[in-house]
């Protein structure tokens, strides 16, 4: 297996491991106070949807030339990445607060539960929505990195196997433990995908223009050591910002009190 | 009808560019720069990476600076 092959499969698994983690708290929520069979007939039927997705789609981009190809599909992809690793960078950095699944999961079953109930044709079309939509919404992303990651790698099926291991080893374990998984490192898997579709973008992208990389594809590892020593510089100057602001804001405070006392 | 085309487009808006447009701005901006350079025989694959780093970082202090 090539350099790239391996990066196209951990960055499915790792994306699509996130993403299913996050909407196994949407369908768990469900399925405790709705029942269980209108909820994973909803994430069932979600999950063949995007599958339908990948499949209808892929042949289409695969016809196309493969340099205007990886162009607009490096782009894409570099820009969607940088979403996700500015978004992990944030919340590593102490700017944005991380993700409680358990929270979230809360949240889910009072709504779900203050939710009327109302059967049309033995189902529980409100279980069905709701989980149909947390697992589309959360797998599109997965989708989309599979298609453009994918074909530009010119091989779907092997990025759909690493996305549907991971489905399956979620699927399983939430199955296990009936509770949302909150010990995922959700942060740090976001935080790799987001440099592993920036060093690609970026790669691709460049490519598509008629730039040649110094070293060819080894260039792709170069790109991925410089992000990473970016990104954690990055981390380490937001976590020494937001230190500072919390010294000024309880030294403020504390000022305040002794002026309140006098 | 205009309703559901907003929606749909909104929705991919925020899927693709997400929360900073800038940045996805400036990585166009940048192909294009690199591109034009290319046409005049430069092999100018560092604007990318360069651009990169410069609009992720503008990208964090323009948050940090709203958060205080």
């Amino acid at each position: 297996m090539t350099i790239g092959a391996a990066m196209l499969v951990l960055t499915a698994f790792l994306a699509s491991a996130v993403e299913a983690v996050e909407a196994l708290t949407v369908v768990l929520a469900v399925v405790v106070t709705r029942g269980w069979r209108s909820s994973l007939i909803g994430a069932g039927t979600a999950t063949l949807a995007l599958a339908a997705v990948i499949a209808a789609l892929g042949p289409a981009l695969s016809l196309m030339p493969i340099d205007i190809l990886r162009m607009i599909v490096g782009t894409l992809l570099l820009v969607f990445g940088l979403q996700w690793l500015r978004k992990a960078i944030l919340r590593s950095g102490r700017y944005k607060a991380f993700r409680d699944e358990e929270a979230l999961y809360r949240a889910g079953l009072a709504k779900a539960q203050a939710a009327g109930t109302t059967l049309r044709a033995g189902m529980d079309w409100y279980a069905f929505t709701l989980a149909f939509k947390g697992v589309f919404l959360e797998g599109l992303e997965v989708a989309f990195i599979v298609l453009t990651f994918g074909t530009s790698q010119g091989s779907i099926p092997l990025a759909a196997l690493g996305a549907g291991i991971a489905l399956v080893l979620v699927v399983i374990v939430g199955a296990l433990v009936h509770q949302p998984l909150s010990r995922v490192p959700e942060n740090t898997m976001k935080f790799a995908v987001g440099l592993m579709l920036a060093t690609f973008g970026i790669f691709w992208s460049v490519e598509g223009t008629g730039i040649v990389w110094p070293g060819a594809d080894a260039a792709l590892l170069g790109i991925f050591v410089f992000l990473t020593l970016v990104s954690l510089g990055l981390v380490a100057v937001l976590r020494r910002l937001s230190e500072r602001q919390a010294l000024i804001a309880a030294n403020t405070a504390g000022m305040g009190e002794e002026w309140e006392s006098t | 009808m205009m309703t559901y085309l907003k929606h749909f487009l909104r929705f991919w808006y925020g899927f693709i560019v997400g929360d900073d447009w800038m940045i996805a701005a400036g990585v166009v901006m940048a192909l294009v720069l690199s591109a034009a350079l290319a046409h005049r025989g430069l092999n100018a694959w560092w604007v990318m990476l360069v651009t990169v780093v410069v609009m992720l970082a503008a990208s964090l202090w323009r948050e940090t600076r709203r958060s205080r």
